[in-house]
């Protein structure tokens, strides 16, 4: 299987603060990997590690994107190679339209995406400026109605379904599923490789997984088939973890 | 407003409020000749105008006005019912009331440079709108500063009756020659009871010219104000704090959009006293700098009971060099008033640009997104043709360099 996404010994730090301590983790072409680990074990900054976020600086290992060495490159030179990211809180942008930020990063200038916009339910916010006064449910619309414009091979899915009322969650699993299938073909294989922060799985229902990730202050801890590792962490927490010496390693 | 000619003489010597102060002497008074020019289209100046948002081939609107120097070039209408537009002297030979017009809204003593324009009995343009007539399409007027090391003075008179309505564009600009030159416009604006006005200037100087604008607008019962003030290329001293009076129900919007390259000095803003009950006013300043001085101030002045009212200052500083002032004012003189202000200053905030760029767009690209935005969409009320300028005029004004 080819190798789409590849992390190794990944060290970062926050300001002052190491938060990733040395990562391995790999996502073949076509897989659906997720990742789990309590808050503030470093999920979300990994993610931003990866779209190269200049917050957070590698202080060693490196990040490998379909075979290339991405650690030096900016943000939109990892965007133009393939990768998106679907974040849990985005900043507002005063003053942008987010149809105008559309067309601005799509490949058809957003003709396609835009005529689509009520399928997202987005429809009446395509004048109103990126994020500003958006609820939580409308944000990850949004999220995912930019990533379908934008078409990556690879995508970081923070959360998807936090902060989601029970209306709207069928739309949001129903359009991640569409953005990691071909929605055309029901016989086709999936084409777009994702790696997905969950809590509570419920994304899972939507998209499935091939593989599950464990991650505990700043490093991954097992990997293994992400409905077992659900329910033990459902029943047991991550308490487990902690006796468990299982680090990935190099 | 009286004045002798002895105090405006004294105030000759009396600095602005704000602002380097400018030497008169530098400059000599500039021609008031005027060169006809009656096809715009095929003007000289076609370029310098269409930059300031007025349009050559005067396609959608009520009429054109053009100054070169302090000489009328052109006046022209569609004819428009209960649409006046001439030069203020000759308002002043038709009409005898027009002189209660006259320095009744500006005091001449203020400073210097409304004593200057006194004295020189400065020639300006002079719009009226009828008692119930509504001005379909922009009223469009340029200001051409054409002869280096001189002084264009000019003075302006608006008058919008009751029950009537009116969109303006005013344009103003320098040939690339007249570099080192000092503007010096004086525009008093009525309006009358249940009106609209809308008045949207956009200014593109040389380096070296000084500006001082002088306006002060009387706001009617139950009327509206806007008031859009638009400034993207280099000046530069640029000094202007416009004023309005409100009377009961009547409200006023003060946009400002300004970015301060290096070497350039602005200082502009938005006075509005809230006199009548239940007036209302928003002022909102947007400015850049680019190594420049900027100085936003906006002060609002709560008389009577049921006023409402907020101010906005944002700046965005994109390099080192120069400063960035905000400097926002809040007074009231009676306790049933609403009045609130915000103020932000820093740098453009690196989550946002990264945002925009992990979709794919260049640092550059996202940039330019955000700047545009924070100048232009931020500020709802636009009229259309403005905002098609506004992009225009963003556009040209290099933002990415």
């Amino acid at each position: 299987m080819t190798e789409m996404l590849k992390v190794v010994d990944l060290h970062a730090v926050a300001g002052e603060r190491e938060i990733l301590k040395g990562v391995n983790l790999t996502v073949n072409e076509g897989e659906t990997c997720v990742l789990f680990g309590p808050n503030g074990s470093g999920k979300s900054t990994l993610m931003s590690t990866i779209m190269g976020y200049s917050s957070i600086k590698v202080t060693q290992g490196k990040i490998l994107f379909k075979g290339q060495d991405i650690t030096e490159m900016t943000v939109d030179q990892r965007a133009k190679m393939g990768i998106g990211m679907m974040m849990q809180r985005p900043p507002n942008i005063y003053g942008v339209k987010l149809g105008d930020l559309i067309k601005a990063s799509s490949p058809d200038n957003g003709e396609t995406i835009l005529k689509d916009a009520s399928k997202f339910k987005m429809q009446n916010f395509l004048e109103r400026e990126v994020n500003v006064g958006f609820s939580g449910g409308e944000i990850k619309r949004s999220e995912l109605l930019q990533l379908t414009a934008q078409k990556p091979e690879f995508i970081l899915l923070d959360e998807p379904e936090s902060g989601v009322d029970l209306e709207n969650i069928d739309l949001i699993g129903n359009k991640v599923h569409d953005l990691l299938y071909d929605s055309s073909c029901p016989g086709k294989q999936r084409h777009v490789s994702s790696l997905v922060i969950t809590h509570t799985g419920q994304i899972m229902d939507y998209i499935g997984a091939d593989r599950g990730y464990v991650m505990r202050d700043g490093r991954i801890f097992c990997s293994g088939r992400p409905g077992d590792l659900l329910r033990e962490i459902k029943e047991n927490g991550y308490g487990e973890c902690d006796g468990c010496q299982q680090i990935i390693s190099l | 407003m009286s004045a002798d000619n002895k105090s405006v003489k004294e105030a000759l010597n009396k600095m602005g409020a704000y602002g380097a102060d400018l030497d008169l002497d530098h400059y000599s008074e500039g021609s008031k000749d005027s060169v006809q020019i009656d096809d715009l289209q095929s003007s000289k100046y076609k370029d310098y105008m269409e930059k300031v948002g007025v349009v050559a081939d005067e396609m959608n609107r009520s009429g054109t006005l053009m100054f070169i120097d302090n000489g009328m070039s052109h006046c022209s209408s569609s004819q428009q019912e209960g649409l006046e537009m001439m030069s203020t002297q000759e308002a002043l030979r038709k009409y005898d009331w027009a002189k209660d017009y006259l320095w009744k809204a500006m005091d001449p003593t203020k400073d210097k440079y409304t004593a200057k324009s006194y004295l020189e009995d400065a020639d300006g343009y002079f719009i009226r709108v009828k008692s119930g007539y509504h001005v379909k399409d922009p009223v469009q007027a340029c200001m051409m500063i054409n002869t280096d090391k001189t002084i264009q003075n000019v003075h302006n008179i608006v008058i919008v009756e009751d029950n009537a309505s009116l969109e303006m564009i005013t344009g103003c600009s320098t040939s690339p020659h007249a570099n080192d030159a000092l503007h010096i416009g004086v525009s008093e604006i009525y309006v009358g009871e249940n009106c609209n006005l809308t008045f949207s200037m956009i200014h593109s100087w040389g380096k070296q010219t000084g500006v001082r604008p002088r306006t002060s607008t009387v706001v009617g019962k139950n009327s509206n104000y806007t008031s859009n003030y638009v400034i993207l290329n280099p000046v530069g001293s640029l000094q202007s704090f416009p004023s309005a009076t409100l009377a009961e129900g009547a409200t006023a919007l003060y946009n400002t959009m300004c970015i301060a390259h290096e070497g350039s000095d602005i200082d502009t803003g938005g006075l509005v006293y809230l006199n009548g009950r239940n007036s209302s006013a928003q002022i909102m300043s947007r400015s850049i700098s680019m190594g420049g001085h900027m100085c936003a101030r906006g002060r609002l002045v709560g008389n009577a009971p049921g006023a409402k009212a907020h101010l906005e200052c944002r700046s965005i500083i994109m390099k080192d060099g120069g400063s960035t002032n905000a400097v926002p004012e809040l007074e009231a003189h009676v306790a049933d008033v609403e009045m609130t202000h915000e103020a932000a200053v820093g740098k453009i905030a690196q989550d946002q640009i990264e945002y925009l760029m992990s979709r794919g767009l260049t640092e550059d690209e996202a940039v330019s997104m955000i700047v545009r935005g924070f100048l232009s969409g931020s500020i709802n009320g636009l009229p259309p043709a403005l905002q098609q300028e506004l992009d225009v005029a963003i556009e040209q004004a290099n933002l990415g360099d």
